[in-house]
């Protein structure tokens, strides 16, 4: 048997398909994962992601640490509670994984993938001897991320209308959420509440105390907000263009080799791997395939540019929005010409830049051959 | 709870079969399509192909998966469901009716009679689930 997140009762209850997900019993789909995705898309659906990790840095060398142990440039983020996406990388410039932290000062706080647990909380320890930095796990938190172009009213009006005492604690949190710009969160009564997500759409993580979890799931539902498991999940990230941990990168290939450039800031930096990214002048990139004709695109299916192996797909799905197949690949060339292999037959398909869709629209562009 | 029609014979890797006469129908049980999730992409053999009982012979394909079908008879394909091109759904919405795959003429019209039945059909899902 697997950790149970406080919802676990609640996905029984609604029938969803359970299954292990990096040792914890999450649901897959609640009946049909097109379903869920497509309300997500075109309405507002809530995910229970309280099997991520959740973590705190306490201590004045907060700043310092973060500069030392991320990719990305933690001294480039100036609003308060603004979010920044990163890599983490090991001495040899290799993903140990990704992950977000949240700029709110002393505590920052982090959120790491739940199968990386144990891997990243010794790192993250490892790295912070010689600053005054204490990593403080925090497993008593539940998590859910509500997305959708009408996640965020159907949340405000659920917070607004939670009149405990006087009242005043839903106004703020309906004040915090109006407050807030895209890729910000704060505080408020014990919750933290941010607008990101792992989607491509509009919406809001929260996360909040576990025993806070399933009277706000229920509110969530009642105001039709549809559960949507890890299956939607999944190709809702696809299509956004967004990496999965262990499937698109891991610690055999730097950010660089994985469409992360934009979240590497090398310049007058010294962060765990940043010597090996600068001598990295020449890497296989991570790029997205669409594929017009019928067929699934699949994890690890051979990739040819001009008939010539050139990698392999990282993720590949069905792609419910697009009603075709996507992929991300890794590859060392690309062409006009580009095929995919499927069960021994080639199959052409076109090299695009990611994202596939954003807010709910086809975005991609041809890639320019290199 | 899944159905498992008992006029229908099955295979252990999950295909049902139905004979009339020297013409057996094949899709997958509702106990497949269930725990495939949703189906999303069918690719059919072509009409004329000659197969031997076990041959990969179609391939199903879900959110989650890839799945080869095997024939379960010696035979010749007669006839493909065409409507699987456009609705790949209607293998979860209808297993065992508009959700079929193809059709065989059998060489051998007693080589149904060695599948599972229902019930050992039945057996076998409920073990695995367990």
């Amino acid at each position: 048997m697997g950790k149970k997140t406080p919802l676990f009762e609640k996905h029984e209850s609604l029938g969803a398909k359970m299954a292990d997900f990096g040792g914890w019993d999450m649901p897959i789909h609640y009946g049909s994962q097109i379903e869920e995705h497509h309300a997500v898309r075109q309405d507002a659906g809530v995910f229970d992601v309280s099997h991520m990790t959740v973590v705190e840095l306490h201590g004045a060398d907060g700043l310092a640490y973060l500069d030392r142990l991320l990719a990305n440039d933690i001294g480039r983020v100036k609003s308060p509670g603004q979010a920044m996406y990163s890599a983490m990388l090991s001495e040899t410039g290799g993903v140990l994984d990704d992950l977000i932290v949240y700029a709110t000062g002393d505590p920052y706080l982090v959120v790491v993938n739940c199968a990386t647990r144990g891997k990243d909380l010794a790192w993250m320890r490892r790295v912070a001897e010689g600053y005054e930095c204490e990593v403080v796990e925090r497993p008593e938190f539940a998590i859910l991320a509500i997305q959708g172009p009408r996640a965020i009213e159907k949340v405000k009006s659920i917070v607004g209308e939670d009149l405990v005492g006087d009242g005043k604690v839903g106004e703020q949190k309906v004040a915090l959420i109006e407050g807030l710009k895209v890729f910000q969160g704060g505080w408020c009564d014990g919750w933290f509440i941010a607008r990101t997500g792992y989607t491509g759409e509009k919406g809001v993580e929260i996360i909040l105390p576990e025993d806070q979890a399933v009277p706000f799931w229920d509110s969530l539902l009642e105001a039709g907000i549809r559960p949507i498991g890890l299956g939607a999940r999944d190709t809702l990230r696809l299509e956004a263009g967004m990496n999965l941990y262990g499937n698109d990168m891991d610690e055999s290939v730097t950010p660089l080799e994985s469409n992360m450039a934009n979240t590497v800031f090398l310049e007058g930096r010294d962060f765990l791997g940043a010597d090996v990214l600068r001598k990295q002048t020449e890497h296989d990139e991570l790029v997205g395939l669409v594929m017009a004709g019928k067929g699934i695109l699949r994890a690890h299916y051979p990739v040819f540019s001009d008939g010539a192996p050139v990698g392999e797909i990282t993720s590949g799905a069905f792609s419910p929005t697009l009603g075709k197949s996507i992929a991300l690949a890794r590859v060392s060339a690309t062409s006009s010409n580009m095929t995919v292999g499927i069960r021994g037959k080639m199959q052409a398909v076109e090299c695009v830049n990611p994202p596939f869709v954003r807010n709910g629209k086809q975005v991609y562009k041809p890639k320019k051959p290199r | 709870m899944a159905e498992f029609p008992t006029e229908l014979r099955y295979l252990k890797s999950h295909e049902w079969v139905k004979q009339d006469g020297d013409v057996v129908v094949v899709g997958i049980s509702d106990h497949a399509q269930d725990a495939l999730g949703d189906v999303v992409y069918v690719e059919l053999p072509e009409v004329g192909a000659e197969c031997q009982a076990g041959d990969e012979i179609a391939v199903v394909e879900s959110v989650k998966a890839a799945s080869d079908i095997y024939a379960p008879v010696a035979g010749t394909v007669v006839e493909v469901n065409a409507k699987l091109e456009d609705s790949p759904e209607l293998v979860n919405e209808s297993p065992y009716a508009d959700g079929w795959f193809f059709k065989v003429k059998v060489s051998d019209s007693t080589a149904v009679e060695s599948l599972l039945t229902a019930m050992q059909y039945q057996a076998l899902c409920e073990a695995e689930e367990h």
